[in-house]
């Protein structure tokens, strides 16, 4: 008898098997349904968490460099190293469009809070961000309405400034606010342009902001020496490290930094907050997921304990198969068939309650997404639990002797 | 040739601490064709003796020889094959499975031999027919009455065309009508050339035998031939002409 058609036997003796036992066999799916809503709840929850994480940091591109005084993450120690680091400047990004071959925008940044007027409202903790023309396309802003800054502009002739949409929807109510005037620190900006809804980075309102002309603001309201840094937007994202190193040495050869000395600056990328962020969720799943698997082992008990049962109720009807020629391999193939049956039917019931439960959580909570490789290995995991579970109660019984197994009562 | 050699067989079994001794050295042919009952008292070994013919145990010492193979020398799984291919059992508790019906029950043998589900269905259909039960092919064993059970067992007994058909207190379990009813099926079946062994205690039962092997303390006590066996079939034709 080949395996296919004996795993067919098998599945038809199992059918009948739960059909006969209906709620025995529920409750023993129990278990393994359980077990299988967590597991996947866990896996579909940090599959949307990692998701919400990326978008939410989409707002850095994945091809920008930002050269700032600081890496994004440190420890104390090189913190209290870094701390007599020179302060980027704005010469340092002049020359760096001078030098680099491999940028498609440089761009330098200085930002503070303040509060801004128009009319006879105001607004507190408004972002003021002060910078070039190639922010745009190193920030991946977009304009809504109007422009944004122009080359000109940074020569400072016209204060203007650039808004984002929560300052209109904060200090406009509905007028118009290209043209209009707003203040700064008591400095007035015409408003040119207003910028498309951004969103958050990190928890940090990219809509609430006013873009303004560097020099204007170096010079004229906060008389700073050094800026906070300077964006650089790779020309080739395929060659992403190579321009890095052309990024570090020419920022070297600016600072006329000898071979042996350190480097005084830090270039941050997207991709250390990712490796930062994965590391911890993979802790979290590593942890949630061996937590949730504990109710999958208990499942799996429970379909141990029930296989026991099935197998000592059934044992004249495995003397009676051993009899008409049943092979120990045929008894046994029955018995593991029957056991990874009821666990992928509590693998297919937990993954459906699983599913409706991951609508109701995206819907009303926060996204998260059930995707096709959890449901995979959902029914997989089922699946195996079953054929681990099933496997002592089914060796017991190919094991039987016929002769004592057609005597029991 | 004789069917079944056996010589020699002795059985021991542990019990506890005690051993005990239900064969003591056995030995016996049955040529194909024949018609035996086996007697004895319980403890004369009797029933040991035909899980031994059966295949479902194998003997401490001496062999056995079915059919031209050494059952004694082989495991498990070659007695699943030689029980599926040369042995027909029919049970004092007819031993059906419950769940399913009496096609699915009699289809069991051949689903063990590897028959193909079309084949097997057909198969098992004429084996139904030939035990009187075409009607009754999808009703369930707690479906049917006592007899028409041990009817089922039967066809499923023969529907692989075993070499022996070996009954355990066939009728034991059935009122004596019905009892003669089967009695009259295995005398047709011995008719038709089939080899059976039946074990009874039973007097009337094995007289309708060809030949009497009576045990007693594991021990062959004595093997005699039947004269003249009661109640011809002639006269109670139970299987149909199909």
């Amino acid at each position: 008898m080949n395996p296919l058609s004996e795993i067919h036997e098998g599945l038809g003796i199992s059918f009948d098997a739960v059909r006969a036992n209906k709620l025995r066999s529920t409750l023993a799916t129990l278990g393994i349904v359980i077990g299988i809503v967590t597991v996947t709840l866990m896996g579909s929850a940090i599959h949307g968490l990692n998701q919400a994480f990326i978008k939410s940091i989409s707002a850095l591109g994945v091809d920008v460099f930002y050269i700032q005084r600081n890496s994004w993450f440190q420890d104390y120690d090189s913190w209290m190293t870094n701390r007599k680091r020179r302060p980027i400047r704005l010469k340092e990004a002049e020359q760096l469009s001078q030098k680099l071959s491999m940028a498609a925008a440089i761009a330098p940044d200085i930002w503070d809070d303040e509060t801004v007027k128009y009319k006879t409202r105001s607004a507190p903790l408004v972002n003021i961000v002060g910078t070039t023309e190639e922010f745009l396309e190193t920030s991946g802003a977009g304009i809504a309405e109007g422009r944004f800054l122009t080359a000109a502009d940074g020569e400072g002739s016209q204060p203007v400034c650039v808004i984002g949409s929560d300052v209109v929807s904060n200090l406009f109510r509905g007028d118009p606010p290209l043209g209009a005037r707003i203040k700064v620190a008591n400095q007035s900006f015409e408003v040119v342009g207003v910028l498309q809804k951004q969103g958050s980075l990190l928890g940090w309102n990219m809509d609430n902001r006013v873009i303004i002309p560097i020099r204007e603001l170096l010079a004229d309201i906060w008389n700073r020496p050094s800026i906070d840094e300077i964006d650089v937007k790779a020309a080739d994202t395929t060659r992403l490290d190579e321009e890095r190193e052309e990024l570090r040495q020419t920022m070297r050869h600016i600072r006329h930094l000898r071979p042996d000395e350190p480097d005084d600056f830090a270039i941050n990328q997207q991709d250390q907050i990712l490796t930062l962020f994965h590391n911890a969720t993979r802790t979290i799943a590593i942890v949630g997921l061996f937590v949730t698997s504990l109710a999958l082992f208990v499942g799996g008990i429970g379909i141990m304990n029930i296989m026991f049962v099935s197998v000592v109720e059934r044992t004249r009807e495995i003397g009676v198969r051993k009899a008409l020629g049943a092979k120990n391999r045929s008894i046994m193939l029955q018995f593991l068939v029957e056991a990874a049956f009821i666990c992928l039917l509590g693998g297919i019931i937990g993954l459906a309650i699983a599913w409706a439960a991951t609508l109701a959580v995206s819907k009303w909570m926060f996204p998260t997404s059930m995707s096709g490789p959890i449901a995979f290995m959902a029914l997989l995991v089922s699946l195996m639990t079953g054929v681990v579970a099933g496997f002592v109660p089914a060796w017991r019984a190919a094991k039987m002797d016929p002769v004592e197994a057609l005597r029991n009562e | 040739m004789s069917l079944i050699r056996l010589q020699n067989i002795s059985r021991r079994y542990k019990m506890g601490a005690e051993i005990v001794h239900a064969l003591r050295g056995v030995s016996l042919e049955i040529a194909r064709g024949e018609y035996v009952a086996i007697m004895g008292p319980s403890g004369s070994g009797k029933s040991t003796l035909m899980n031994l013919l059966g295949c479902l145990d194998t003997p401490t010492e001496g062999s056995y020889e079915l059919n031209g193979a050494f059952v004694s020398e082989t495991d498990d799984n070659d007695l699943a094959e030689i029980r599926n291919r040369e042995i027909g059992f029919v049970f004092q508790t007819f031993n059906l499975l419950p769940r399913a019906d009496a096609l699915r029950n009699v289809e069991l043998p051949l689903v063990y031999a590897g028959i193909p589900a079309q084949e097997r269905r057909k198969i098992a259909l004429d084996a139904l027919t030939q035990v009187g039960l075409a009607d009754r092919v999808h009703h369930k064993p707690n479906e049917l009455s006592g007899g028409q059970r041990q009817r089922v067992a039967v066809a499923r007994a023969l529907v692989n065309s075993p070499a022996i058909l070996l009954a355990d207190e066939p009728t034991g379990n059935l009122d004596s009508k019905t009892g003669n009813e089967i009695m009259a099926l295995f005398e047709e079946l011995s008719r038709k050339g089939n080899t059976i062994i039946v074990v009874t205690h039973e007097e009337d039962i094995a007289m309708r035998a060809r030949r009497i092997i009576r045990l007693r303390d594991g021990l062959i006590a004595s093997d005699q031939l039947v004269q003249h066996p009661t109640n011809p079939a002639v006269h109670e034709p139970a299987l149909r002409d199909t």
